[in-house]
């Protein structure tokens, strides 16, 4: 009797216990993004830095879609964002280094003012790629962002191929865009137009 | 030449304007302002099935965060260019995932959601009613056997 009650008590409560060990496994902060894999939604947006440093130039715009054929690292940050300053030296100085490759980097500013934005990068040392505007936020909403920074990092094929969040290392920069880098644009266009009708 | 020139002014200063004789043409601003309402309407009954990703647990419509702020006005201007409800849900759940949902789609794992409680709530049920029959089985067992209670309840009165 005391046997075939542990039993009933067991398979009860193990199924139970299992399930929170799991949730115990994962990152409640952790939102998984239906983003990567997906072609980069586009956007056409207002610069408000020169290319080399804070001083405001004129309002030239960039168009994702231009990038085409190119690696393009995405990263959304604001002023207020206590993490954005620890990744900063990063993506400055690794943006240097690809200026003017097939590697283009870009900022875009979140839930900020273009103001508060230019002080912070002349603050921060300059930042050598454009510092993007995006009113209302209709960019972030688009990349399906919800907290600052993050980076999306866009293949040759247009499509998100990565997207990480919280500040970004040195490693992971380089090595996410080497990898995009390494993949080759027309072997991987039947897979696009194949994926393409997918979703 | 000056009193008629006066005349005339004041002729055209009575005269109804243009603007005045117009006022039935307010009639579609009117019917703009239903629409608007009803996009109201219907910006708010989404806003509150979508969830804040700054919050905690909170609806876009609950939210004063900035974020929620831009996410609802997005909402209007989508139902505003004529997306149905349906469409909207659709653009942030292809955005954010079904996480934005604050209550989850019946279908896949999410089933479980649902079920679970139910379940339990039979499971338990079903317990209840086996330990209560066990119980009045076991209560008349005694009282038809010998009177075990009665000895029993001497016992505590003695401790």
């Amino acid at each position: 009797m005391d046997w075939r009650r542990s039993t009933i008590g067991a398979a009860i409560a193990l199924p139970v216990i299992a399930l929170l060990a799991f949730g115990m496994t994962r990152d409640p902060r952790d939102i998984p993004s239906p983003l990567p894999g997906r072609m980069a939604p586009d956007f056409v947006l207002a610069s408000f830095t020169s290319p080399t440093g804070s001083t405001p130039a004129r309002a030239d715009s960039v168009h994702l879609a231009a990038m085409r054929g190119d690696v393009v690292v995405v990263n959304v940050w604001a002023s207020w964002c206590l993490a954005c300053r620890d990744e900063h030296p990063v993506l400055r100085e690794i943006g240097r280094r690809y200026a003017g490759t097939d590697v283009h980097f870009l900022g875009v500013l979140y839930n900020d003012n273009v103001e508060s934005g230019r002080r912070w990068i002349s603050e921060m040392g300059g930042q050598s790629y454009p510092a993007l505007e995006d009113p209302g936020a209709r960019t972030a909403i688009d990349y399906g962002v919800y907290g600052v920074p993050e980076t999306f990092f866009v293949g040759r094929d247009g499509r998100v191929a990565y997207k990480h969040t919280g500040p970004i290392t040195e490693g992971v920069l380089i090595a996410k865009i080497e990898e995009l880098r390494k993949a080759h644009p027309v072997a991987v266009a039947p897979a696009d137009a194949a994926g393409g009708t997918a979703r | 030449m000056i009193m008629r020139s006066m005349l005339a002014l004041l002729i055209a200063a009575l005269a109804p304007r243009p603007g005045v004789a117009q006022e039935p043409a307010d009639a579609p601003p009117a019917l703009s302002s239903a629409r608007d309402s009803a996009i109201d309407r219907d910006t708010r009954a989404l806003a509150s099935q979508l969830r804040c990703p700054v919050c905690q647990g909170l609806s876009i419509e609950d939210s004063p965060s900035e974020l929620s702020q831009q996410m609802r006005g997005l909402v209007r201007d989508q139902l505003r260019a004529g997306k149905s409800p349906d469409d909207v849900k659709r653009y942030f759940v292809s955005k954010y995932g079904e996480w934005i949902l604050l209550s989850p789609p019946a279908h896949g794992v999410n089933t479980l959601i649902y079920a679970l409680p139910l379940v339990a709530l039979a499971s338990g049920a079903a317990l209840i009613a086996i330990v209560v029959r066990r119980w009045t089985r076991v209560a008349n067992t005694e009282e038809d056997g010998a009177p075990r209670g009665r000895e029993t309840s001497d016992e505590i009165t003695r401790v």
